[in-house]
This record gives C-alpha cells, structure tokens and sequence, in this order.
C-alpha cells in the first residue's frame, strides 16, 4: 500500500492510518448557504496532482496531520517538506 | 526416449519411480518435470484446446507451457512443464471427455466457422428460458479441472519482509546484481520462478554451465541474500509494495496437495531481471503436437536428457536457434532441414493433426519430420516495470519492447535492459546492484531521519533502545559500506542486437493458445470495429487466459497492428495487471486473524448458558435462556446487565464544557460537579451520529459514555475537533472503554441491591437523585462510578468498576441480591426494556440520512446555541422543511399478537411512506410495540398507518401518542 509519511513516526504504510478527507477551507457556519455549505460537504476538489488532506495515525501515534499527495503518483510529503 | 547423460542435467538417475497418467503407469526420475517424463516416454498429446479440442503438446516446456495443464489429484490446472514429478501421483488431463485420444468435443472444430471471436456475445441469448441448459451444456466445454469442496482448508501464514533489494529474476544478471549489492551492504531478497537458480545458463554450453556454478557459489557465499526458488514477484504496488508468492509448499495433507504462501515485502529498491520469453511464430499448423520452441527442444535435452523427435525441421532467425541445431545433432536428432529466417527462409504450414508430419517450407518444398523447432524472437516480460508506471517502447531494430522511464527505486538488468555477451550482462548486473544497494541506502537514511523523535546515525542512543519493527538490531550503522553521499554508480550500457521481426508467416495460425485465438480472429474482431488492441484483446479473449499475454501477445499486437496499418509501436501495448502469474486464493486468504472482545463477566456468563451475541468485536450475552422472563424480573425485581461494550472517555481539562457544547446538540455550559446529562452528536451533515450521557465527575472532570458500536468513532471524532479545529483548546482525552467494567443494576429493588454492597455514597432520593453521578466503593471496591440513567425506564445504577475486578462486583451482586430476586438480563431483553421506553437506538431507528429533527430529538436540539456541529443543516431542516422530511414516533400494531418484522415498509397505495425500524412482542403489555420513520405528514398522534410485511400482506397500525409505550412520564426513574 502506499506509503504515508507521518510527521511523528515517519513513513508507514498506509493500512496504519484513516483517510480524513481534503483539507478546505470551512464556511461560516453562521453565514454560509446551504449551496456554500453543501459544496463544502459533498463536493471536494478531487484534483489530478497535487492535493492537501488530512490524515489520522489510528494505529500509531494517533495524531491527526496534513499531508501534500500527488493523486496521479501516490507520492506525498508533510507540507513544505522533501518527497 | 531417454538420452545418455547430459552435462548439466538435473535429473538423479538414481531415483525412479512411476506416476500415474490418466491411468496409466509413467516412469520418472527425480528432477524431472511431469511433462518432461511424459514427453521421455514417448507421449506426445497431453490435453485438448479450449474452444475447438484441437490435440495439444507440449510448446515451451517452461511453467507458461500453455498445452500442459492438468489436473493433480484435487489440484486443477497445474503447469505439468513446471510441476517436479512424485512418485504416486494421479495425473489427468483436463478438457477432455471420454478421453485425451477420442475427444467427442473436438465435434467444435467442424462447427468452428459459427465460432468465430466473441461468439458468445452473439449466439446463446434467446430464448432467455434457455439460459440454464445453456449454462450446463457450455460447462462441459469449459477449459478447466475440478475443485473438490471437500478439500481441507489449510490456513498459510502471510509474512511481511523489508528487504533493501528485491531481485526479481534468478538468471545470470539477477544472481549477478544480488551479489553485488549484498556485497555493497545491502539485505537481498532473490526471487526465482523456476526451481532452480541459473536461468539460460542451465540448458547453455560448456562456457554457460561454468559460468553457473560460480554463481551459485557466490550466492551461497555471500552473506545477507534471502533466495527463494519455486516463488514469483506477482506485483508491484505503490512504494514498491510488491507480492511475492512462494510456490508449491508441502501442505501435509494426504494425496500430495500443494499450498502456495504469500510475502508481503516492503522492498527500497526493486531490480527486474526477468530475462526474456520466448516468442512462437503463427502459421498454420502452429499448434500441432511436435511444434515446439528452441528454448524447449534444449531444456528436454539437456535438463531431462530427453530425446524430443526422430526429424526435425528448424526454423532459425538467432543464434539461440543456431544453438538449438547444435544440440537437436549432439542428441542423435536427425536435422532434415534448416530454414535461415535471416536469409529470408520461411515456413508456410505444418502438416499433422494429431502430430507433425511434414513442414511445407514458403519456397514450395516440402520435408516430412516429426518434429518443427522456431526460433523467431524474444519478448520482454516487462509486467513489473509497467506496474512501476512505465510505458515500455518498442524498438523496431530489435523486434521487442525495452523499458523507457522507471521511477527511482525500480531498475532493470539482463535481457530485458539489452543484449552483448556473458560478460556484459554480469557487468551490467553488477553495476546496476551496487547502485540499487546505494539507492536503498540513501532511502534507508531519509526515512530514518523522518523520525524527529530519534537522533541520527548515533550507536549510543540506540545502543539502549529496543526498536520493534525496523530490524535495526542487525543493521550496522556505524560502518555502513555504501554511504548514501556517494554519487550515482556507472552503469555501462548493453548494445542491442538486431533481429528480424517475424510475427507471422503468410498462413494464420494461432496467436493466443490458450483461448485459442487464431490470426484470423483478430483480423475479423478489427473489421468488426474493434480496432484497438485493447477492444481486440476483449473481444477475443487473446492474452486474458492462464499465460495472460506472456507468450502471445506481441504476436497480437503485431496482428492488430497489420490489419489496422499501423506500426506496432503506434498500436501500443494492453495494460499489465497485477498479479503477474496466478496466486491460489488461499495464499491471500491467509490465515484470518480476527480478534474477540470478551468482557471480564464472560467466564460467569457462558458457566450460566448465556446464548452469545456477535456485536463487532465483541461477544455479549443476547439472554439466559428467556429475555421474556428477564424484561418482566427487571419490572418487578432487579436484574443486571453487562454493558462493558459502552464507550467510555475521560475528559480533562478546563475547556471540556466548551468540547461538549460544540459536539452535542443540547446546552453544555452549566453542569454542575455530580450531575449528568443525555447528548445527541450530529455530523456536519445534521445527521444523528451517536448518542450517550456524559456526567462531571469533578472541577475538569468528565466521564463520557457513548454507544458500543461508536466508541471508537466518537473517540476519533473528538480528536479531530481537537487537533484540527481547535488546537488551542486544553482538554485531554483518555479512552476507558476497556478500562472499566460496566454494569447496569435496573428495577424497583436496585437501590436496596446497591446499598448492600456500597460504601461512601448516600444512596437516597434526595441525595443522590436521577440524572447524577457519584464515586464510591462498590463490593469492596474503590473509585467506583455509579450513575442514575434510565435506559430501560426503571430506578437504575450503572456501575463503571476497575475491569480487574469486573467479575467479583457481579458475582457479589448475584449473591447478596438473591433474596431480592436478583437475575441477570442480556441485550435482547434490554431491547425490549428500552423500546417499551420508546428510547431511540442510534442505528437502528435512526440510518445514514436520519437527521436530528428525524430522530424525536426535537427537546434536544438547541439551535439558539452559538455554533455545534450539525447546526446549519438542523437549522434548514426545522426552518426550511419543516413539515416535510420523516419522523420517528411510536406504532401499535393494531392486532397486538402481531410483530411485524423490523424493517417491513409503511405504505400509502403504492408509496412507501416509512418503515418499522425496531418492533418486539413487550411482556410488560402483553402485546406488540414498534418505533417507525415515517413522513410528517403521517406522525400526528392516532394516524393509521398500513405496514406491508414480508411476503404482501398489508396490515394496520396507530401512532402512539408518546414514543413510550411504558410509563411515558417517567415516573419509574425518578423515586
């Protein structure tokens, strides 16, 4: 599976962790519409390429982190860092 | 016939023995294949073509042999060029009825212009009643062996492996690369299909078989190289993740059943060395018994000293097929002629049926033999570079694909990297292991230093660290051979030799043997518009069979590639898939290792028969024997449940009221020291996502309860506010789920029973009232929780003990409680103790689209609250929606000895308008009770309703003025 770089524990293979979704910006929830509020919840940029996201270290150390993942490559980084 | 010693050879003269051959006795010597056994005695038949039974023989002698696949025992389809022949094995051949001579199937040969390619998609359909006997009828003519059911199972461990450098290829490049790079300090894993290391050099000259012995010798001196022969790199996933699959493992079951292991292995660098495969010619005749390749007339003569034919006619376009005559003549074959396909020499067609007997050259001439050898080409197995990304280019000079762009960890050597001689193969192969090792080396250092909390290359802090997981006990740090700061390693390039491209002659043929595909097939599916090789290869079925396009599908693309009138290049290539040969099921299957939750009462409940429930992981009493019986104790008495299952947190911190009020539905701000509170989470969606009371145990002190089935979710859930929403808030989080055993004491007599046995809480009304929380000794005991909730609606203490001493506080409970009447209950009873209390099950009356206002939560949902989790859709669904959307609310079945079943449908004509989400007969009532989803405009109180149940009978029933059928005001909880 592929391998998933954890800030804390290093590369680890993906089975270790849960998905938690792209990392987007939340709307107001005071002051969004339901349109706003609903592209936000069902429809996700899904790019080809590069995309942040949010993963949690269930089998590990448990630390919920951001993640950069080329979709095409699977190749991924902690933001800012080498591939 | 059986030749004199071969140098080389890997037969033991020593030891015969028979095996038996669809009944019939065939001498064998160890080391030989069955085939090659079978081909010594003189055999020449061994199985009948898929689709028109054509006679079959043997073609490459090598385990994608696509004429030699039997049945073994209870093993079908076993490559019989590769299987080692035993002694007492039962052999048959597949496909074939009554027998492998007289085959009443062949009748499809005279039928085969009405089954032309993909005929199954155009005959067959109608009449569509017909489709059952069709079936029976086409699985007699179906190309496979038989599987036993009663078959043992054995359970093969799966093994996980972090190899530096995986060698895919036990030829003389991969030998050569594994050594080197051990050598430069890396752990090597050498996989190898065949059973023996070597490759080519096995069947080569004097010059090869030397060549051989020093490298098995320094394989086997060179220390840090894992070799597994008879095993298969079957795929290469993300991060050279790859498959490997370890072969024909002894099961220890009678009848000699083989079962295959699995190595899950984690490789840094990936070298392919696979060699190249042989490639057959098309043209008519191909597939006649005694048409074989050059590489297979060499291994029967010299690994099995095997005699393959009396005349031979050769058709040579290399020197491999040079090499062949050379020792078709040392074996006392007689070469009756030999057609230089480089001087522009050609075959037209072979003639036999059920054997060759003379080959009609392109020039007219015609030579009777019994034996036609080609040698027209090789292809590259470039399965594995191609699961690495790679888009293997073809090369027109040398008739066969090279790999064109591999990613960083992957490297190919030996024939697939290019040609030269011997020593330029080792060169290249050494060269490119040094430079794997280097690669694995600089990987290795990178992910180490990725780990922030341990230091760098440093043996003093490891010298006191166990590092579970990383192997680096063995690993020598300090004195690595190949640091990764060394630059890239040279690796000389291989010239490339040129070779004729011959695919087919001007006859058709087969191109995929397997599912007997002919040249023509191909040409007619691209006149049929399926001018792609993609859409030929599915419209044809060509290289979906058991070789899957090792053997066959150059051949195939270049037969596309003609009838389209386009380059072979620009045809491309079909897409290679794991895994690259096959993998029994069993060898993924594994052993499955589910683990088992059992709380700390187990032992006390299956000593009293408690009939077990599978809830997730764990096992929970579902009754004693009488749920009935234990509901109507509860109501009356005292009973006590086990309910270690429910989710537990403790929360710290001076911000946890903050937490709750962000994740629960209702107001959390003020709740004081002792008391507890019922809370509904929703998702961002307003979906209803769990439910539980959480009670304050102290300044910043919180014990939160959640549904058993969600104790990890919420838990999960909770983290992600904290650490991606709110990071900045001061709450600590400690799962107590299992740390706790969990009991609920519930009926009239539970304040008596509890009294019993506490110390340090005073347990009347007025001091310890519903709704609150207090610590104490239970039954000895300390820092018990007791809770007053009111799941099963009567007087009730949860008790949250230290898990160790879970079963002495229930065995003290049953005890002093005995006059009291004291009983166990299970979850099936609290079901029906809950349901008569209308208490929603989140799951269960509740589903993935359930929003809160859906659930009879109204009370609960606050949405003058600032911001929680849930609110803007609960807010659209009250304000927006309202009166539309579904409700929950309580049904009585208007024939109260009915139960309908849960999940039967609520209809309006032909509308379903809800369904029954939970129903029991209630002991308490004497008669049904439901809770149902149903349209608004259907949840007024008194509104019939008609339930459909199974099977079409509709039936009626009122909503319920309250969701509780039993004391809907509660007064039961509160004395």
């Amino acid at each position: 599976m592929i391998l998933i770089r954890c800030p804390w524990c290093g590369p680890r293979d993906a089975g270790e962790f849960h998905y938690s979704g792209e990392a987007r910006p939340r709307p107001d929830p005071a002051s969004a519409s339901p349109l706003q509020w609903r592209e936000y919840l069902y429809f996700p940029a899904n790019p080809r390429g590069e995309v942040t996201e949010t993963w949690y270290h269930r089998m590990g150390c448990r630390q919920f982190f951001a993640l950069e993942r080329d979709t095409d490559t699977n190749e991924s980084r902690l933001p800012g860092g080498p591939r | 016939m059986r030749l004199g010693p071969q140098p080389g050879e890997e037969i033991d003269r020593e030891r015969s023995f028979t095996f038996r051959w669809n009944g019939a006795d065939v001498q064998a010597y160890e080391g030989d294949t069955i085939v090659s056994a079978l081909a010594a005695s003189g055999r020449r038949v061994f199985s009948r073509s898929y689709k028109y039974h054509r006679p079959r023989g043997l073609l490459t002698a090598s385990y994608h042999d696509p004429g030699c696949f039997f049945q073994v025992g209870d093993e079908p389809n076993v490559r019989g060029a590769h299987r080692l022949a035993e002694p007492g094995l039962d052999v048959r051949s597949q496909n074939t009825w009554p027998s492998l001579e007289f085959d009443v199937k062949a009748v499809n040969q005279l039928v085969g212009r009405f089954l032309g390619p993909g005929f199954y998609y155009k005959t067959f359909i109608k009449p569509q009643r017909l489709w059952p006997l069709y079936e029976q009828v086409l699985q007699r003519f179906v190309h496979a062996g038989h599987v036993s059911a009663d078959t043992p199972r054995v359970a093969v461990d799966k093994r996980h492996a972090h190899p530096d450098v995986l060698v895919a290829g036990g030829g003389p490049a991969g030998l050569a690369a594994a050594v080197a790079a051990a050598q430069a300090g890396a752990r090597v894993m050498l996989i190898e299909e065949e059973h023996r290391l070597g490759g080519h050099l096995r069947w080569g000259d004097a010059t090869d078989l030397a060549a051989l012995a020093e490298l098995r010798d320094l394989v086997a001196a060179t220390p840090g190289i894992e070799v597994h022969v008879n095993a298969v790199v079957s795929g290469r996933y993300d991060g050279n993740w790859t498959a490997v699959v370890l072969r024909d493992l002894p099961s220890g079951l009678p009848g000699g059943t083989r079962v295959e292991q699995l190595i899950k292995a984690r490789a840094k660098v990936l070298v392919v060395a696979p060699g190249l495969i042989e490639r057959p010619y098309v043209f008519a005749g191909n597939d006649v018994p005694g048409v074989m390749l050059s590489t297979a007339v060499r291994r029967l003569i010299r690994l099995h000293a095997v005699k393959p034919g009396e005349r031979a006619v050769v058709l040579a376009a290399n020197a491999d097929g040079d090499a062949a005559v050379a020792d078709l003549r040392q074996a006392g074959v007689e070469v009756a002629r030999v057609l230089d396909a480089r001087a522009g020499q050609d075959i037209l067609r072979v003639r036999g049926r059920k054997g060759v007997q003379a080959v009609q050259a392109a020039d007219g001439t015609t030579t009777e033999c019994d034996l036609l050898v080609t040698a027209t080409g090789w292809t590259a197995p470039a399965s594995l570079l191609s699961m690495a990304g790679d888009r293997p280019a073809y090369d027109p000079r040398a008739a066969r694909f090279f790999p064109s762009s591999l990613p960083e960890d992957v490297l190919a050597t030996g024939g697939l990297a290019g040609d030269g001689s011997l020593d330029q193969l080792i060169a290249h192969a050494q060269a490119t292991g040094r430079e794997a090792a280097r690669r694995a080396a600089r990987l290795r250092r990178e992910w180490q230093a990725a780990v922030p909390t341990r230091g760098h290359a440093n043996g003093a802090l490891l010298a006191g660290h166990r590092l579970a997981g990383h192997g680096l006990a063995d690993h020598k740090l300090a004195d690595d051979p190949l640091l990764a700061d060394d630059g890239p390693v040279a690796i000389p390039e291989l010239p490339v030799d040129e070779h004729p491209e011959l695919f087919r002659a001007r006859t058709h043929g087969i191109v995929d043997y397997c599912e007997d595909v002919s040249s023509k097939d191909l040409i007619a599916a691209v006149r049929e518009g399926y001018d792609s090789i993609e859409l030929a290869k599915r419209y044809t079925t060509a290289t979906m069979g058991p070789t899957q396009g090792k053997i066959e599908l150059v051949n195939a693309i270049a037969t596309v590639a003609e009838a389209t009138g386009r380059t072979i290049a620009e045809t491309g290539t079909t897409t290679w898939r794991p895994p690259y040969a096959p993998v029994t099921l069993g060898a993924l299957a594994g052993r499955p290792l589910e683990p088992v939750r059992y709380s700390p009462m187990q032992p006390w409940h299956e000593a009293h028969h408690a009939s077990p429930l599978i809830a997730g992981a764990w096992i929970r009493p579902d009754h004693y024997g009488d749920p009935a019986a234990e509901v109507r104790n509860v109501r009356s008495k005292v009973g006590i449940i086990d309910v270690t299952p429910i989710g537990k947190l403790d929360l710290r911190g001076p911000d946890v009221p903050r937490l709750l009020n962000l994740v629960y539905v209702n107001k959390w701000s003020k709740l004081d020291i002792g008391r507890v509170r019922y809370g509904v989470m929703c998702t961002e969606d307003g979906v209803v996502f769990d439910d539980g009371v959480t009670g304050r145990l102290g300044p910043e002190h919180y014990l939160m309860s959640t549904t058993s089935s969600g104790a990890s979710a919420v838990w999960e859930w909770l983290e992600n506010v904290l650490q991606t929403m709110h990071p900045d808030w001061q709450v600590h989080i400690t799962p107590v789920t299992t740390a706790y055993a969990s009991i609920n004491v519930a009926g009239p007599a539970a304040r008596d029973l509890i009294g019993r046995v506490t110390r340090g809480v005073d347990l009347a009304n007025e001091a310890f009232g519903y709704m609150e929380v207090r610590t104490g000794q239970v039954a000895g005991v300390d820092e018990s929780v007791l809770w007053r909730i009111g799941f099963t609606g009567e007087l009730s203490y949860e008790l949250h003990v230290p898990a160790a001493y879970g079963l002495h506080v229930w065995e003290t409970l049953m005890d002093r409680g005995r006059d009291l009447g004291v009983a166990p209950f299970g979850v099936e009873a609290q079901r029906i103790l809950r349901l008569e209390k209308g208490h929603l099950i989140v799951g269960q009356d509740t589903d993935g689209l359930t929003r809160g206002f859906s659930a009879g939560l109204d009370w609960a949902i606050k949405l003058d609250k600032a911001d929680f989790l849930g609110k803007p859709e609960l807010a659209w669904q009250h304000d927006v929606e309202n009166g539309s959307g579904s409700r929950l609310v309580g049904l009585q079945p208007e024939d109260g000895s009915l139960v309908p079943p849960e999940a039967s449908q609520i209809v309006d004509g032909p509308r379903i308008v809800g369904r029954v989400t939970s129903s029991r007969m209630s002991p308490t009532l004497g008669r049904s009770i439901c809770l149902a989803q149903v349209e608004a405009a259907l949840a007024a109180p008194g509104t019939r309703v008609t339930v459909r149940l199974p099977g079409g009978r509709l039936v009626g029933a009122r909503v319920t003025e309250h969701l509780a059928h039993v004391d809907p005001e509660g007064s039961r909880l509160r004395v």
